[in-house]
């Protein structure tokens, strides 16, 4: 029985699966009322999977089951108003979404109708209550090609992503393209891979599909280990089937039939996700033997990565995927020649493969309108660090940073001012203010001294001291590093030693000019591109904050006031009224109360150098320098 | 075959040879130390870095794992390789500030000094016996714990390893001198970095000295299915 329930489902032909789009469509009515619960990362510690559930029996209680209808999607981006509520089909947002406030939105929106004005979001420029999703600024200014469909879908129904049109690509690809014909469509609209090297995607398949083997592999990169980086990880719990898709795709167009998915362990819902997508998939027959009657066959397995950040540089990701330890070897016999088991091996990352469809769907003139010159489409970032709208944002290559920064990402916090960006992942650089209007893509990137890596996006304010950050940066790599190599090893190592000298008040003379010889050697002769990407950070607040290392260097002194050694907190008598604040702030008692209007004494033996006592004075009676 | 040149020479060379091997077959100097003939080459001294031409751009590659090809430019000693080399090797004198062989070929790089802070080691991390141990003599026994920063050689946790054979060829093939290896009376001692044992020697039946330690002996006896007689005798008196 369970047998031929399965055999009933497989779509033996294109035609078939239009059938079944045409008959979901049809068995959904587009104006029955549907929440939508964010269940993406940011959302979920936040509480919604509590919303959703409320929801779902709010619904039933009021014997709403059969008109309105509950879906747990992936991430939306706008991960700071979390969780997210999108009432389809009018789009109302709610944002900040309770437990309590469940009842509340069933009674008054989905019964009544009406909008509840305390769960919309404020423009803060203009102060504006704002109703529906589309019309929120966050999301105004994107371009949600690749991500969009995150909140549309519930990821675990691969019926959903046939419903916004999934598989038509893969339809399209089999029945009316030749794998030469599909390649040459991807090197049209020129999409470049996106998992930190900006490699052109259409000539890697050409390599894979023209070299010698007697097996070629597809491989999935989801390893993605960038500290603050989460888009690969929502796109593959958020859209599993558009990153299948995308694979197929290519296996069919490189020639291959044997696929995985290398994900880290401790992404286990995008495991979970895109296993559900696989046996889905399966079911439908859009994957295993004779792919929608195509002749074509194809398979794809799931392996996990044991989490070490250089475990997503494609050699090591091999070796790991092969059970050895996840050590990268040299390149100079490229993987699409000689990769997973000495076999031709084409590896992407998971963006790049959800862009695949798009481009094959919709063609690459279409898609080649979208983005800038040499860099075609959209990229999807994570907004982190000093940003009022912290989350992931899809964007059109060639949009500025300032757009981003302050369109999309609301500016800075608690108006402190913007000091740097940084892009590109741990090994990417650090962006001064006044190259805010740099339009965002693969080369200028690379050009300012950072790099679009996998789209990593910290932002920094006044309060970031720029040597600490290298500092920062070049510990994680150091810590990363997997000490095959001399100049990674051995080279990082110093190099954290002498910023750690001179943030500690040790800095001396000829320390810079060490710093740049050490990053020239990394970059040079480094095994892979962890050691010779590493120097980046250096290298660019060298660059551009070249003043912040000579005043710890020269003066021992922190511009930013974040290097402790080199900080000392004193009371200006003038100002101080004795108030007494600092007193009870200071955790080591080492400020004393000298009685009313009396300044206070702050001991020098004693202080810690915390500074609560600075963030407590509102009088700017306490110095900092 | 290809034609290449290495320094401005002319060069006829195997399709698939190195460039290390290359300049070897023609007595062009390149230092090294992770290399061993022996053993897979494995990339990670960088010590023979050499800089290349290739579609007019200049780039530095590790000439032990570099396949050669018609037409390539190579040079051992440009200045971007020099100034590499030589950080390279002020990088490796601060991790073993006294290690005789690092201080011979630091001063034959022309590096006097390192710019770093000292340490006090002797292993370079190479790998070498490692590799050995596993690609030459076949068991395995010692391996890279820890990543990074915190890699080191030595047996599995430290431990005495029930599969080394005493065979010394990590000793043997060690590019500093990192493994210490004696024979004292009926014991052989291994010290490794971090861990260390001894050994039972055999000993000849015909001269009376020892020869080999019991654990070789079982494991070749074991390998060749020859009868435990054949090595009653060390090699001199059979
Ligand atoms: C240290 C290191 C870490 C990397 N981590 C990732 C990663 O997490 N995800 C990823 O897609 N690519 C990562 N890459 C890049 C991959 O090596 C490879 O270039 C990429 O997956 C190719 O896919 P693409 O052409 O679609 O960008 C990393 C590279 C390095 C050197
Ligand atoms: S000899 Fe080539 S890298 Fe060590």
């Amino acid at each position: 029985m369970a047998k031929k329930q399965q055999t009933s489902k497989r779509l033996g032909s294109v035609e078939a699966l239009e059938a079944l789009r045409k008959a979901i469509l049809a068995s959904r009515d587009p104006d029955k009322p549907c929440v939508t619960v964010c269940g993406g990362t940011g959302c979920h510690s936040f509480g919604s999977e509590g919303v959703s559930d409320a929801f779902k029996e709010e619904i039933k209680k009021n014997k709403l089951d059969a008109k309105v209808e509950v879906k747990v999607t992936g991430c939306h981006g706008f991960c700071e108003k979390g969780p997210l509520v999108v009432i389809k089909p009018a789009d109302i947002f709610y944002q900040k979404v309770n437990l309590k406030d469940v009842p509340e939105i069933v009674a008054e929106t989905i019964i009544k109708g009406n909008i509840i004005d305390r769960l919309l979001y404020t423009d803060p420029d203009t102060g504006q209550k704002i109703t529906y999703e589309p019309e929120v600024p966050f999301y105004k200014k994107q371009k949600r090609l690749v991500f969009g469909n995150n909140g549309l879908i519930d990821p675990t129904r691969i019926d959903d992503y046939i419903a916004v049109g999934g598989y038509a690509a893969l339809g399209k690809a089999l029945s009316n393209m030749s794998p030469e014909g599909i390649i040459n469509e991807v090197k049209k609209a020129g999409l470049r891979g996106r998992g930190g090297g900006g490699f052109p995607t259409g000539d890697k398949w050409q390599s894979c599909r023209d070299a010698e083997g007697e097996k070629r592999y597809v491989i999935c990169n989801c390893d993605e280990g960038d500290p603050g980086a989460f888009m690969d990880r929502s796109l593959m719990e958020g859209n599993p089937h558009s990153v299948l898709e995308g694979m197929i795709i290519g296996a069919y167009a490189i020639g291959s039939h044997e696929g995985y998915i290398y994900v880290r362990n401790e992404y286990p819902l995008a495991v979970k996700n895109a296993q559900t997508a696989i046996e889905q998939a399966e079911e439908y027959g859009l994957l295993g033997k004779n792919i929608l009657g195509s002749g074509f066959d194809f398979s794809v397995r799931i392996s996990r990565g044991g989490g070490a950040f250089v475990c997503g540089e494609s050699t090591a990701l091999m070796a790991s995927l092969e059970g050895k330890v996840g050590e990268p070897r040299a390149k100079y016999v490229h993987t699409v020649d000689k990769g997973l088991w000495e076999q031709p091996t084409n590896l992407n990352n998971v963006e790049t493969w959800a862009n695949v469809p798009l481009i094959i769907g919709n063609g690459a003139d279409w898609y080649a309108k979208i983005g800038s010159e040499g860099s075609n489409g959209t990229k999807i970032f994570s907004l982190v660090g000093k940003i009022k709208n912290t989350g992931l944002i899809e964007v059109p290559m060639g949009i500025t940073l300032r757009e981003i920064i302050y369109g999309i990402g609301g500016g800075i916090p608690d108006g402190k001012k913007f000091k740097a960006v940084q892009t590109g992942g741990p090994s990417g650089g650090c962006i001064p203010e006044s190259l805010l209007d740099l339009p965002v893509d693969f080369d200028r990137l690379d050009k300012a001294g950072s790099m679009m890596g996998s789209g990593g996006m910290i932002i920094m304010d006044e309060d970031s001291c720029m040597v600490d950050i290298a500092k920062y940066f070049i510990n994680f790599l150091e810590d990363e590093s997997c000490g095959k190599c001399v100049p990674c090893r051995e080279g990082l190592r110093r190099m954290s030693q002498i910023l750690t000298d001179i943030t500690e008040g040790r800095g001396k003379d000829g320390d810079i000019d060490l710093l740049e010889r050490l990053s020239a050697t990394l970059v040079d002769s480094s095994l892979c591109a962890l050691g010779s990407t590493a120097p980046n950070p250096v290298l660019t607040t060298l660059r551009y904050f070249r003043d912040e290392y000579e005043a710890h260097i020269k003066e021992k002194r922190c511009p930013a006031g974040v290097c402790k050694a080199l900080v000392t907190y004193s009371i200006d008598e003038e100002k101080c009224p004795g108030c007494g604040l600092c007193v009870k702030a200071c955790p080591v008692e080492a400020i004393t109360d000298m009685g009313k209007k009396k300044p206070v004494v702050l001991d020098q033996e004693k202080c810690i150098k915390c500074g609560a006592c600075y963030d407590v004075c509102k009088l700017g009676a306490v110095i900092r320098k | 075959m290809v034609t290449l040149t290495i320094d401005g020479r002319k060069l006829k060379a195997e399709e698939g040879q190195t460039i290390l091997q290359v300049a070897e077959d023609n007595n062009i100097y390149i230092p090294t130390l992770c290399h061993n003939e022996a053993v897979k080459p494995y990339g990670a001294c960088r010590l023979c870095l050499v800089e290349i031409t290739r579609r007019g751009r200049e780039k530095l590659v590790a000439s032990c794992l570099y396949e050669v090809e018609d037409g390539l430019e190579v040079k051992t000693g440009s200045d971007r390789v020099v100034s590499n080399r030589r950080m390279l090797m002020e990088l490796l004198l601060a991790r073993c500030p006294n290690n005789k062989e690092i201080q011979d070929l630091a001063r034959r790089l022309g590096v006097e000094e390192t710019s770093f802070q000292q340490d006090d080691k002797q292993c370079i991390l190479c790998a070498l016996c490692v590799r050995v141990c596993q690609e030459v003599v076949g068991v395995s026994a010692i391996s890279l714990v820890n990543r990074g920063v915190d890699r080191q050689m030595g047996t599995p946790y430290y431990e005495p390893s029930d599969v080394c054979i005493g065979c010394g060829s990590c000793a043997y093939v060690c590019p500093v001198g990192a493994i210490d290896f004696k024979d004292v009376g009926d014991t052989r001692y291994i010290k490794w970095p971090s861990s260390q044992m001894d050994f039972k020697l055999k000993k000849c039946k015909t001269c009376g000295g020892y020869w080999i330690p019991e654990r070789q002996l079982e494991y070749m006896i074991e390998q060749t299915g020859l009868p435990p007689g054949t090595f009653d005798n060390c090699p001199d008196c059979r």
